[in-house]
């Protein structure tokens, strides 16, 4: 297999209020975008812990996106920000185990950007792409 | 009125009567809803997808048409009609009566073997005539009821008894009865809500249509039907006369409206721009893209929100606008085409005569009222208006001449889905604020049957797959998900659906959990933010836990978005129903506890919206704080002096105030701001600017918006000569008396107004929808008060829609002259010295001309507040690109936010008329409504549970929380959730370093099993 025809997977933590809710904009206003990605619905970003961003990754994860509520938007007032702390240190943890931080991604996307959410899963996909299969675990 | 009756008639089972029986039932009151044919869904069942969000029309409206078919306080009579109204407003009695069906419903098991049998084949009109059905029917696959009726006209028997009766012999059931009679059912009611819908316009009364006669020319009626997955061609359009797929498609506008001299039809009918467009855009999407699309059209009317924007994607996808009238559509000659094509002739821009040949022709068709409707008005004694539709009240088009009627939707005015759902819902608070004595009082209580007990059972999942007509088979392979899905832990049964929200999908998705002994469901469809409740509704029905259901999303998210990669969609949709069936197999029955709601309202805004919201609900019985950021109530409708039909603003606005003043259900707090919020649905708790806090139940936000101040390259001089003034600027002029108005405008002979200042353009890419009428009101009033003046509008197009078409053409046969512009030439403002100096290019003419305004009006856009995002926040509700409040769904829920217990009315939502922020802030108040009338709300099921084994008490959980539910416990200093106030978000549990915290349902175990059944 060549680097190029690698089709990642990828696991999306979506926040049901915004991102959730883009990702079905996406879909409503016909945006196309990669099928690699697979969402998971969770309540809010704040939800996702670095474990579970591990065990995504033991389970076979290329790549994984968490996305919430722009700041100020979270529905839960401030999920989206302990979450943006979180990655911020997790992003230091991967690192040090030899992990390529690009495999990780938090953004915000709210309930009115499919177009943005579309663009993103493209570039998460083709961005996991280039780092090949994950297999270190 | 003495002790009013708890039960209403509504007359018309399309989406406005639908809408509105469903928010009475829901706040209290016991519906008749009477339908004239065998089921409801009206027109917009017809449709196939619908503007500006390109939903499929029969899966936004499936939901509906379930919940009122099987609503308790919804009587549903179809095939009835009114036969009499006597009495007065709360005290009616209506007479109704019910033609036969012929089949028993309570026996019909709709499995259509009937029609298979009956030999007679009649023109089906629910495809406007396009191929045939029986003479026994179902109205629609997703009809409600679904069960079959017999045509009394065309049936054998019913017309020479004992010669066929081919349908009761194969019916198994035995509900054919061919000797039902009419019944007349006598129902008292407190009020009644005409809602009889629209006719499309015949255009076969048009000969320059060709329409009838010249083949392969379709109504867009019909081309909706050709569009549709359940259509006659299951929504692979070919044209008749040779099954061809048409590559070439003309659009023609306005037949049948704006056109005084044919077709008697003056005005405008308000929706055929946007479907022309959204019938184009989803024809290209059909053929791939190879198709070459083109809509003749006068004024391009995208005035709606989110429709400028659509319009814009539809041009830069390559639909083609060409601005004629088409004067003649026939057959292609030999030579210009092949058999079958149409040739249309029109004059270009440039006056020249022109000739395109097309594989089809589609008339975009206007709206008019049925005659079944006429008759229907002057039993109940209600006048038509001018244009021939129900005559209403001018600021307040819910309202008729007789007390305790009320009308909604598009028989007043052609309008659009949203607006018809808006006037529904405040047909509804209309209604309520009469009778709201009754409430509760006529009205049943559900009662579910017990839930299973699960315990020692492994989990039985059962697995419903769905076309979605073709929105999702299509692209997907749906008989290859199912077939996979039966091989999933688990899973012991699975089927897939055209349509797994219709009802009868519904009532046998409830036996077959009983039948199969399921206890556990994923649906694989569309998105669970819209679809969920439904699905857990018929859980509860079977009597499984609501929560023990999981949903795939295999539309919004796959087929939608990956419609080139069939194989890649269908692998996607296979692992998203394994990562749905291994998160449920795990989930557990959850309960929820019950809160009392404050019957309170919060009102954000003192202009009209804010007030007549306030009114209505504090009518109703409810306390209603509204505060206002200024020292006065009337917002911006105190800069206005008429509306579009030349009535005074100023008393219907010092009434409003006065009555909300003094009204002993509403404080009034001036100079006033919301400072924080807390609380959800049914007990918020705002603190205000002065540091109070108030308690409520719902809130709706009306917080209006404001003109946008001339600026760049369209300040025209504005605040720098004062002959330059914006509409508002002339609005203080036309407010004086008429000699201190002619005195101010003594020494004005010419008058320009530019229209679309700042509106339509990239910073700003929608329409302030109001400009329009309120510019060519101001020229009128300009042109009574000095006749000679000469009136000049600089225009792009002019958006008079629905009945304001009329001051459109009274302004021109008042002499203003109307010059087009576009971006590519915007008039220059040449000098400002002694003389204003305009030059602009007249495209009618061809050249450019000079014009000198001694005053200049410009028609500015309207923009939303900054601060309405900051409140937006308090909320957590969305706001969109151009900074509008967003409503949680454009065309069905106009007045909701996604978050429950808030609503909105008003321009904060979007630019509109008054009459218009009347009618959406009644509705907000219909709403909120539904909420303050109950005595309670259920909490929050998925919460945080601690394990206190596990807890080593660091108290990090408690600092997390955004809501103050969780503490220590005093005896052991463990963590506790308080269910109550935990609001399920996760945060504690993620937070969690001694892993002692699980959300239920969505616990580290369950999003695990997600995970790693996502083909990793």
């Amino acid at each position: 297999m060549t680097e190029n025809s690698f089709e990642p997977k990828i696991i999306a933590f979506l926040c049901n209020w915004c991102s959730y809710a883009g990702a079905d904009l996406a879909g409503v206003s016909r945006f196309q975008y990669p099928s690699n990605i697979r969402i998971v619905r969770v309540p809010c970003s704040g939800r996702i812990s670095p474990p579970m961003l591990f065990s995504a990754l033991k389970q076979g994860a290329d790549g994984i996106l968490v996305s919430g509520c722009h700041p100020g938007d979270c529905h839960y007032i401030s999920g989206n920000l302990f979450a943006r702390r979180r990655f911020a240190l997790f992003k230091n943890l991967l690192e040090f185990a030899g992990i390529e931080p690009g495999r990780v991604n938090f953004t915000w996307v709210s309930a009115s950007e499919g177009e943005r959410f579309a663009d993103v899963v493209s570039q998460v996909t083709e961005a996991v792409r280039q780092l090949g299969p994950f297999n270190r675990f | 009125m003495n002790n009013p009756k708890g039960s209403v008639l509504v007359i018309g089972g399309g989406i406005s009567g639908i809408q509105t029986a469903l928010d009475m039932a829901d706040s209290g009151l016991y519906v008749h809803l009477v339908e004239s044919s065998a089921a409801i869904g009206g027109s917009m069942g017809q449709l196939d997808k619908t503007f500006p969000t390109n939903d499929c029309s029969a899966c936004i409206l499936s939901p509906k048409l379930v919940e009122c078919g099987r609503h308790l306080n919804i009587n549903l009579l179809t095939l009835s009609e009114l036969v009499s109204l006597d009495g007065a407003a709360g005290n009616f009695k209506a007479v109704v009566r019910q033609k036969p069906r012929y089949v028993d419903p309570a026996k019909c098991i709709a499995c259509g073997k009937c029609a298979e049998k009956c030999p007679k084949s009649v023109p089906n009109e629910y495809n406007l005539g396009i191929g045939k059905r029986k003479a026994i029917y179902l109205k629609f696959p997703q009809a409600v009821p679904l069960k079959y009726a017999i045509d009394a006209k065309n049936c054998i028997w019913l017309n020479k008894p004992g010669r066929c009766g081919a349908c009761a012999k194969e019916c198994p059931a035995g509900a054919i009865n061919f000797d039902e009679k009419p019944v007349e059912h006598v129902l008292e009611v407190g009020a009644v809500v005409m809602a009889p819908g629209f006719k499309p316009y015949d255009p076969s009364l048009l000969d320059f249509t060709g329409y009838g006669r010249v083949p392969n020319v379709v109504t867009s009626m019909e081309f909706e039907r050709l569009l549709s997955p359940s259509g006659p061609c299951l929504g692979h359009v070919e044209r008749a006369s040779d099954k061809k797929t048409p590559r070439r498609i003309a659009w023609l506008q306005c037949v049948g409206s704006r056109d005084k001299n044919r077709a008697c039809h003056a005005y405008c009918s308000s929706v055929c721009c946007m479907y022309a467009i959204k019938q184009a855009v989803i024809a290209k999407e059909h053929m791939a893209g190879e198709l070459s699309a083109k809509i003749f059209f006068m004024d391009m009317r995208t005035h709606g929100k989110g429709f400028e924007a659509y319009f814009e994607r539809a041009k830069a996808d390559g639909i083609g606008f060409e601005r004629a009238r088409v004067h003649s559509i026939i057959p292609a000659p030999h030579g210009k085409g092949e058999t079958g094509d149409v040739l249309l002739r029109f004059a270009n821009e440039n006056g020249e005569m022109c000739e395109e040949v097309f594989d089809m022709a589609v008339l975009s068709i206007g709206l008019e009222l049925d005659s079944s409707t006429v008759a229907l008005a002057s039993k109940l004694g209600i006048d038509l208006n001018g244009d021939g539709f129900l005559k209403t009240q001018s600021f307040m088009p819910v309202l008729t001449q007789r007390q305790g009627v009320f009308v909604c939707g598009a028989a007043s005015e052609p309008k659009d889905i949203p607006q018809s759902v808006t006037e529904a819902s405040a047909a509804a608070a209309e209604v309520e604020k009469l009778l709201a004595s009754a409430r509760w009082k006529e009205t049943k209580v559900k009662e579910y049957p017990s839930e299973r007990d699960l315990k020692g059972e492994p989990p039985r999942i059962g697995v419903f797959v769905c076309h979605c007509g073709i929105n999702i088979a299509s692209v997907v392979n749906v008989k290859a998900v199912t077939e996979y899905a039966k091989t999933l832990p688990h899973v012991v049964f699975s089927q897939n659906n055209l349509f797994t929200c219709s009802q009868d999908t519904i009532v046998s998705m409830t036996d077959i959990i009983k039948r199969e002994g399921l206890n556990r469901v994923v649906v694989a469809s569309c998105s669970p933010r819209t679809h969920e409740p439904l699905f857990q509704e018929t859980l509860r029905e079977a009597g499984l836990n609501r929560f023990l259901f999981e949903m795939a999303n295999i539309r919004d998210q796959d087929s939608w978005v990956h419609q080139s990669e069939p194989e890649k969609a269908t692998q996607k949709a296979k692992e998203l129903v394994k990562m749905a069936v291994a998160k449920v197999a795990s989930h557990q029955p959850l309960s929820e506890g019950k809160l009392p709601v404050t019957k309170g309202c919060l009102v954000i805004g003192g202009g009209v919206s804010g007030m007549q919201a306030a009114l209505n609900l504090a009518e109703q019985g409810f306390a209603v704080t509204l505060i206002e950021k200024g020292e006065a109530l009337g917002g911006q409708a105190l800069k206005l002096v008429r509306n579009w039909e030349g009535l005074a603003v100023a008393p219907v606005l010092s009434e409003l105030a006065q009555q909300t003043i003094s009204h002993p259900n509403i404080t009034v707090r001036f100079k006033t701001q919301v400072k924080d919020v807390e609380g959800s649905v049914g007990r918020f708790k705002t603190t205000l600017s002065d540091g109070s806090v108030v308690e409520h139940g719902a809130a709706i936000i009306a917080v209006g918006a404001e003109p946008w101040v001339p600026q760049g390259r369209w300040q025209y001089g504005y605040g720098v000569d004062a002959r330059v003034k914006t509409l508002h600027g002339l609005d203080e002029i036309l407010k004086k008396s008429q000699t201190e108005a002619l005195e101010a405008l003594s020494d004005v002979n010419q008058a320009v107004f530019m229209h679309c200042v700042g509106s339509r353009i990239p910073e700003r890419p929608y329409c302030s929808r109001v400009c329009c009428s309120h510019a060519i009101e101001q020229a009128i009033a300009l042109k009574d008060l000095k006749p000679k003046m000469d009136v000049f509008m600089l225009y792009r197009d002019v958006r008079t829609y629905g009945r304001r078409e009329h001051i459109y053409e009274e302004a021109r046969s008042k002499g203003v002259i109307f010059v087009r512009y576009d971006l590519e030439r915007l008039p220059k403002l040449e000098g400002v010295g002694a003389r204003l100096e305009l030059e602009a290019f007249d495209p009618v003419l061809g050249r450019q001309i000079r014009l000198s305004p001694d005053l200049l009006v410009l028609a500015t856009a309207i923009t939303p507040r900054k601060d309405a995002g900051e409140l937006s926040k308090f909320f957590k509700c969305a706001i969109n690109a151009d900074g509008f409040l967003m409503e949680a769904h454009a065309k069905l829920r106009p007045v909701d936010f996604a978050t429950e217990g808030v609503f909105l009315a008003g321009l904060c939502h979007y630019p509109k008329p008054i009459e218009e922020s009347i009618v959406q802030a009644s509705a907000a108040a219909a709403r909120a409504a539904m909420v303050l009338a109950k005595d309670f709300v259920p909490t929050e099921a998925i919460v945080a549970e601690v394990t206190p084994a596990k807890c080593v008490t660091c108290g990090v959980c408690g600092k997390i929380c955004p809501y103050k539910a969780i503490s220590k416990s005093q005896v052991t200093g463990k963590a506790e959730v308080n269910p109550a106030l935990c609001k399920g978000c996760g945060a504690c549990v993620a937070g969690c370093r001694s892993d002692a915290i699980r959300l239920k349902n969505f616990a580290n175990k369950e999003l695990i099993a997600a995970i790693s059944a996502g083909g990793c």
